[in-house]
């Protein structure tokens, strides 16, 4: 079984988040960077079901010279090679604009299984795996717990809202988004890192795909921090003023205790 | 020239972030100068256009087919496909369900254009323009899709549900070609795991976990905070994956949805699948070591400091206030 894991490199969660001077991205000179989450759970999934079923695991990222880390860390874990879509670092693409150029550079590859995060924790669109499953004409699941090949096609635990789930076959090739959680991360073993020095990472320019050109479908005018819904009191002090602070608030002022 | 909103339904209930989505459709179609237009899909579902019917919008379509009883992404996207190319609208909006994330972008892609997933608010002042949460809710964008149709989904609570208005309108059938051989997935019915023994929805003050607690070993001080104060105990997802706390106690759009007096957030970021569980809550009380976390845009009371040292403070409080 050939899987290919689409993964993402996305600033890490406890960044500092700070909007640039232009106010149309963040400033990136102070980030540091990490694997989406996510991605990292469909990474599992599939080395458990090569671990499983024998096969491939091909990792498949597209980002500037910097994602050549989170490819090493995918490697040193148990993928087999490596696809690396190389963007300029001023490149902004939308859900789309990335399925298109992940799309492109894996229509070859003849995979049984195309596995990504549900979601991205930068942008957030959610999408980007139905977009190459339609693009590729492959057959899809969203939000998936379990996942279990059988012949030539896959059953797959889907879930749904409110504690609800669903079992769904679906005919082989496939592309599925992964649920977050559901397995534990493995760590890259010393052993892993060093092998994954001698794996093959095969680089591609997103200009060479073709898929890559076109004008941008979405446009982000303007970034900014978030406005506050509620009026936020914050209160401070240490911890035995903010304590005694909140407690009379919440019992004379919003008097819910 | 319409905007066209898709309602949700399942075995003939409303999923009711759809009339969100309508009150999202009227300001988009306001502001292009065109009438709503609402889309329900289904087999058998002559009652439920009719209520459709009662809403403010031009005309309810109706897209009525066997195969579209129980929901497959190839069908709906077959289905809204055709619908579009008759309808040809300026906008199509969704609520941003689960089912809708998994069919909306296989549908934008169709067309071409590009799915604006999870929208928070429309500005209609000068161009058209969508705002989204980036980076987990850290910050927002003001996003613009000017090609037509625009695909658009509505984030669960961001706007105020539309209300039935007054008058029965036009009801339009639309005859849709699908054929069994188009659907490729198999869908089992729905289930549930296990009978839920939790009711965290009648909870009046609920102290609920996240990623800040660290270690499962240091959940003891959060559970001595609900004892105090008489709450239920409840957590985000990551705490529930990781089976620190059963999945029942969750709060988020996979867990329950809350609303209760007072909810405490205690080392939760607030990401927004967490906070369309319990943004309905009348006080939030966060307590992070991010003053950047998303969860102080919802909260009413904040305190920006370690957990470990302010948790223990308040239950020392509470004990000496209730003496």
């Amino acid at each position: 079984m050939k899987i290919i894991v689409s993964v993402k490199q996305v600033p890490a969660r406890d960044s500092a988040f700070k909007v640039d001077e232009e106010g149309k991205w963040l400033e990136e000179s102070d980030l540091t960077y990490e694997m989406n989450e996510p991605d990292a759970y469909a990474l599992e999934e599939a080395l458990q079901l090569r671990e499983k079923l024998g096969g491939e695991v091909v990792v498949l990222c597209a980002g500037p010279q910097r994602a050549v880390q989170t490819i090493r860390e995918a490697l040193a874990k148990g993928a087999d090679r490596a696809i690396h879509v190389q963007l300029d670092e001023q490149d902004r693409f939308d859900a789309l604009g990335t399925a298109r150029i992940l799309a492109a550079a894996i229509k070859s590859e003849a995979a049984d299984l195309v596995l990504t995060g549900l979601q991205s924790d930068d942008l957030g669109y959610g999408q980007t795996g139905v977009v190459m499953a339609e693009l590729l004409g492959f057959s899809h699941a969203t939000i998936v717990m379990e996942v279990e090949p059988k012949n030539g096609s896959v059953l797959v635990k889907r879930e749904l809202e409110n504690g609800w789930f669903q079992n769904v076959e679906l005919p082989l090739p496939a592309v599925l988004t992964i649920q977050s959680g559901i397995k534990k991360l493995r760590y890259a073993t010393l052993m892993g890192i060093k092998k994954a020095k001698t794996k093959e990472v095969k680089t591609t320019a997103a200009s060479q795909l073709s898929a890559s050109s076109g004008t941008p479908g979405t446009i982000i005018e303007r970034v900014y921090l978030p406005q506050r819904n509620k009026q936020t009191q914050l209160l401070e002090g240490d911890a035995r003023k903010v304590a005694h602070d909140l407690i009379e608030k919440l019992k004379f002022e919003a008097r819910v205790i | 020239m319409s905007v066209l909103v898709i309602f949700e339904q399942r075995e003939g209930k409303w999923n009711r972030m759809s009339f969100e989505a309508l009150a999202a459709c009227q300001k988009i179609a306001s502001a292009l100068g065109v009438p709503s237009v609402a889309v329900v899909l289904g087999s058998g579902i002559e009652a439920l256009a009719m209520e459709a019917a009662t809403y403010d919008v031009e005309k309810v379509v109706a897209i009525d087919h066997e195969l579209l009883k129980q929901y497959t992404p190839e069908a709906y996207t077959a289905a809204l496909e055709q619908l579009i190319k008759q309808q040809n609208p300026q906008a199509v909006v969704f609520p941003h369900t689960y089912e809708v994330r998994d069919y909306a972008p296989k549908l934008a892609t169709r067309f071409g254009k590009p799915f604006v997933s999870d929208v928070v608010d429309v500005k209609v002042d000068g161009n058209l323009a969508f705002v989204r949460q980036l980076f987990q809710g850290k910050l927002s964008a003001d996003v613009r899709a000017d090609a037509e149709p625009r695909f658009i989904s509505v984030q669960a609570g961001a706007f105020r549900a539309a209300q039935p208005g007054s008058g029965e309108k036009l009801i339009e059938k639309f005859d849709v070609q699908l054929d069994s051989s188009q659907i490729r997935s198999k869908p089992q019915e729905p289930f549930r795991e296990a009978q839920r023994s939790v009711d965290l929805t009648a909870a009046d003050i609920i102290v609920s976990v996240g990623r800040g607690i660290k270690e499962k070993d240091n959940l003891g001080i959060v559970e001595e905070l609900a004892a105090a104060l008489g709450a239920e105990l409840a957590a985000s997802r990551p705490i529930c994956d990781n089976g620190w706390l059963p999945m029942e106690r969750q709060v988020g759009s996979s867990g329950q949805t809350v609303a209760p007096k007072v909810y405490f957030a205690v080392g939760i970021s607030g990401a927004i699948q967490h906070l369309v569980g319990m943004k309905g809550s009348k006080t939030v009380v966060a307590i992070n070591k991010d003053e950047t976390a998303p969860i102080f845009e919802t909260a009413d009371y904040g305190i920006v400091g370690d957990l470990f040292e302010v948790v223990p403070a308040l239950v020392e409080e509470i004990k000496k206030v209730k003496a």
